[in-house]
């Protein structure tokens, strides 16, 4: 029943939007909402395996589709992400000047996609709830976008329905791999072992892709930094934030559990292409030279420590990359929030043309600080505690005392994205907010106090794991347990 | 309980009294005439609920050529629905069609507007049930002749009379096609219903080239009817020089009776490989041809003619992995999503035209009418929580069950540039700032209702498909 209240809010609060309720009055309630629900189903939550909160309504017996809902510990930790940056994305709005319930409707369809796609247990609403994002995003990027819009929109809406179509392809082949007499939508009635070995290298492969699409993985990562670049701050926040979290989660959920071996032949490849993605983009990150691009492509470069997470495919690498997904989500959120204020009042953000910020934006200076440092991972944020998991655990991977195996050499290299990533949001901070300021006469006043509401809230939570991760560790265990247990 | 053969007679009784009112009466709004028609077909649609199963009837020869089965009874239902969505949009139409008919009084003509869509039906609904090569081609020939009067309905429209001169030319050839390839099989096999050719297809000592060949030409002749490359030359023109309503109509009714019939003349010839190759063959081709011709269309129609290849494409897929009832489901979602489309259209086009341009701004104009498209694209494209969507999903599983990866791999690309296509209506509904008139767009209250029932169907069987599997299994 909560679980049915914390999907539709978001979906049933956009339409109320549509057919004339007050637009961000509206808004505001049904996140703040969203957010009392599933801090609820967080805190009532029972660490042990399995999934809780269960609701299922038959639909289709011939084809094994019901609509399911139910949590284990990792999609708690995702529905409690798309949560929280629902209300801050909805707080950072400000005056939009046109078809504002139009706007306030499409942030709300987001959510609610990404929140019940984690929520799903069939394989055909986790599919589906996803792509019901798509259009809000194609809207949002089109029409309230900057620079470049329409052609960025076109590029992510055509990018991400053709990874979306891989993986509903990768999805009926994982479907028809289980043996007839087992064979559903329901994620409960899949288990590992009953997909065989020689089919699992396949499947795996169109899920990695389909998946990395949406993840932007390295080489499919194209439309990412260009699409945050141009999307309206709410928008950039929601996506990059939550939405960009379902492939991640779908690898969790889908092809860790289901095909270990699928995922042992092609381990090789996606360590290749993850530390692509840490090195090559963190590089292609520090030679940015605009704010926006920057962050874009910071959040396809720290895909990449996620990645090394799953790859592990052990209980402490994968922990880890969860606690990662969630801290990510607050972090880039948090960046991508006050940038597009800093875009409404600076006539270009290109660090040249920048510069002296922090002398009358103090607030904003203070909060892009907390953002850039738990992004980068300093201790205390919980992008800290779950960088440090991700790394011990892919060291962990085939470790032998006598000589390194190739995921040593892989996490030692992966190291070196601290470093990279340190210098870019370091050198974004300092020319954005420090230095001399820029030569115009524009009077540049701070943002709003009411801005301190999601700046707490991001920051808070993010503390929060930092300090004590084991609030997140504890709910995630008895999951991943369960994966590797089986399997090995 | 009601034997399946008066359905079809109902539907043509319908249609003379209507024609014959029409005929004999004439001071009065000839617009009743098409309330009757509505009300007739809901009537009849209501009655295929109540059809005698056939096994209760009598062994007479009869059946022979006319199968009552599931199968039929579902695809009755679909040609009856779509008749009636036709007549709804013909009432916008109106207009039109007396502008673009000859008559004394402003309404000439109308009568028959809203009567020949019935004998179209009727064919329509022969053609479920006919499993003969005698009753497929006279249905056939029924459908055909009523759709080019249809056709070039508004004979003062030279754009509209080309379109009828093209399909009568090019449905002439495909009719050729269908006889001669009848007579080869008929010569091969010495039968003309389709499961005694089954039977002795798959008997040895036969003929076999000459009974494929024949095969081959009936596909062909087929082709036409479904519009599937290389047999879809007269698509665009056709269809965007007939009245919109009729466009509609042959874009949904007579593909529908296409496939129903293929489905089940491929059913004795399918388990002829080199019948296999062919289809994929085509299915291929269509799938690409369709999508990448509506990529630079820039009016609405045309590009809904190339989206109606393209949908061709995917039914194709669905035809060669043995799936029918993805077939049915793909097609009921393709009637709604495509009455919905044309339905809008001819609202929005009444004072614009079919160009893009007219699309411009639709958010602003009227929000109900910009929703509507919305969801028809959206649809059509494939997004989740659609009907079409639930589509494509059981196209590509029962592709991916009979390991087509071929056409998995080709369809894959195809609907990642339909979402470019079909998003570029929404793009113009949504983006685009409205033209400097922006008067309102007034949908009467029929409509509405239509409307608004394709809009609850489309996400209806988006999330909830069994009320059809149910119908289909019965």
């Amino acid at each position: 029943m909560l679980l049915l209240l914390v999907t539709f809010t978001p979906i049933v609060a956009a339409i109320l939007i549509m057919i004339g309720l007050p637009a961000r009055l509206t808004a505001m309630a049904a996140s703040v909402l969203t957010l009392l629900i599933s801090a609820i189903i967080f805190l009532r939550f029972n660490a042990t395996s399995g999934f809780q909160f269960v609701v299922t309504f038959p639909i289709s017996p011939e084809l094994g589709l019901n609509f399911a809902l139910g949590v284990d510990g990792l999609s708690l930790l995702m529905i409690l992400l798309g949560a929280i940056v629902l209300v801050a994305a909805v707080c950072v709005t400000g005056e939009i000047e046109h078809h504002e319930n139009a706007f306030y409707a499409c942030l709300l369809l987001i959510a609610g996609g990404a929140i019940g796609a984690f929520a799903s247990l069939n394989l055909f609403f986790f599919y589906a709830f996803h792509e019901l994002a798509l259009i809000p995003t194609f809207l949002l990027i089109g029409i309230w976008g900057t620079g470049n819009r329409r052609a960025a929109a076109w590029k992510v809406t055509i990018y991400l329905a053709l990874g979306s179509i891989i993986l509903l392809v990768g999805l009926i082949m994982l479907y028809r791999a289980v043996p007839v007499s087992a064979r559903s939508l329901d994620l409960r009635m899949l288990h590992a072992g009953q997909i065989p070995a020689s089919l699992q290298s396949n499947i795996y492969l169109v899920l990695l892709i389909g998946f990395g699409i949406l993840i932007s993985l390295v080489p499919f990562h194209t439309w990412a930094p260009e699409a945050y670049a141009s999307a309206p701050a709410p928008a950039a926040m929601l996506h990059a934030g939550v939405l960009k979290k379902f492939g991640l989660y779908g690898l969790l959920r889908l092809a860790l559990p289901l095909l270990p071996d699928g995922a042992r032949q092609w381990s090789g490849i996606l360590l290749v292409l993850l530390l692509a993605n840490i090195i090559y983009i963190g590089l292609v990150t520090i030679a940015q030279r605009r704010l926006d691009w920057m962050l874009g492509y910071s959040s396809v470069m720290h895909m990449g420590y996620i990645f090394l997470g799953i790859a592990s495919a052990n209980i402490l690498g994968t922990t880890g990359a969860a606690i990662l997904m969630f801290a990510h989500g607050l972090s880039i959120a948090l960046l991508f929030g006050i940038t597009g204020e800093i875009r409404k009042r600076v006539p270009s953000l290109d660090f040249d043309a920048m510069g002296g910020l922090a002398k009358a934006m103090p607030l904003a200076a203070f909060a892009f600080g907390l953002g850039a440092f738990a992004a980068i991972g300093l201790p205390g944020f919980a992008n800290f505690a779950a960088e440090i998991m991700v790394v011990f655990g892919a060291f962990q991977n085939g470790f032998d005392y006598q000589h390194f195996h190739v995921f040593q050499w892989a996490t030692l290299l992966a190291l070196w994205g601290v470093v990279i990533s340190a210098v870019y949001m370091l050198r974004a901070y300092r020319r954005t907010f420090f230095g001399s300021s820029a030569k115009s006469e524009l009077v540049i006043t701070d943002i709003r106090s009411g801005f301190r509401v999601p700046i707490a809230l991001l920051v808070s939570v993010s503390l929060l794991l930092g300090f004590f991760p084991q609030i997140a560790v504890n709910r995630l265990m008895p999951t991943f347990r369960n994966y590797f247990s089986a399997t090995q | 309980m009601i034997s399946a053969p008066y359905l079809e007679v109902a539907v043509l009784v319908l249609g003379t009294v209507i024609l014959l009112i029409e005929s004999f009466f004439s001071k009065f709004d000839r617009r009743y005439l098409g309330y009757a028609a509505l009300v007739g077909l809901a009537l009849i649609f209501l009655a295929t609920f109540f059809i005698a199963p056939q096994s209760t009837m009598s062994s007479a020869p009869f059946w022979n050529f006319y199968s009552a089965d599931a199968t039929s009874l579902f695809f009755k239902r679909i040609a009856l629905a779509t008749t009636a969505g036709v007549i709804v949009m013909m009432f916008d139409f109106a207009a039109l069609v007396s502008s673009g008919v000859q008559g004394a009084t402003p309404q000439s003509g109308l009568g028959e507007f809203f009567a020949l869509p019935l004998f179209t039906c009727a064919g329509l609904m022969w053609m479920a049930s006919a499993i003969d090569f005698v009753l497929i081609f006279v249905s056939l020939e029924l459908v055909t002749i009523s759709f080019y009067v249809l056709v070039g309905f508004t004979r003062r429209n030279p754009a509209s009379l080309e379109a009828a001169v093209k399909y009568l030319v090019l449905s002439a050839v495909a009719t050729g096609f269908l006889v001669y390839g009848i007579t080869w099989i008929f010569g091969a096999t010495g039968e003309t219903n389709l499961q005694k050719i089954a039977t002795v297809l798959s008997g040895t000592g036969l003929e076999q080239n000459a009974a494929l060949f024949g095969g081959v030409l009936v596909i062909i002749a087929l082709g036409f009817k479904i519009a599937a490359v290389p047999f879809h030359i007269w698509v665009a023109d056709v269809y965007q020089g007939a009245p919109t309503p009729v466009t509609a109509y042959l874009s949904v009714g007579s593909k529908a009776a296409g496939f129903i019939v293929l489905l089940r003349v491929l059913d004795p010839f399918l388990i002829l490989p080199q019948m296999q190759t062919l289809l994929v063959a085509i299915a291929v081709l269509t799938l690409i041809y369709g999508n990448l011709a509506a990529l630079p269309q820039t009016n609405v129609k045309r590009l809904l003619a190339y989206s109606s290849i393209a949908h061709a494409g995917y039914l194709l897929v669905a035809v060669v992995s043995f799936s029918g009832r993805a077939v049915a489901f793909y097609l009921v979602a393709y009637l709604l999503m495509t009455l919905l489309s044309f339905a809008v259209l001819i609202l929005v086009s009444q004072p614009a035209g079919d160009q893009l341009e007219s699309f411009a701004g639709l958010s602003q104009r009227s929000p109900f009418l910009a929703f509507a498209m919305l969801v028809a694209m959206a649809s059509l494209a494939g997004v989740p929580f659609t009907a079409g969507f639930l589509g494509k999903f059981l196209v590509f599983d029962a592709a991916i069950a009979t390991h087509h990866f071929g056409l998995v791999v080709v369809a894959i690309v195809t609907v990642g540039a339909g979402f470019y296509y079909y998003f570029k209506v929404v793009r113009a509904i949504y983006w685009d700032a409205p033209p400097a008139s922006t008067d309102k767009i007034i949908v009467s209250p029929l409509t509405r209702v239509a409307l608004i029932a394709l809009i609850a169907g489309t996400f209806v069987l988006g999330v909830y498909p069994q009320p059809i599997f149910d119908a289909l299994a019965r």
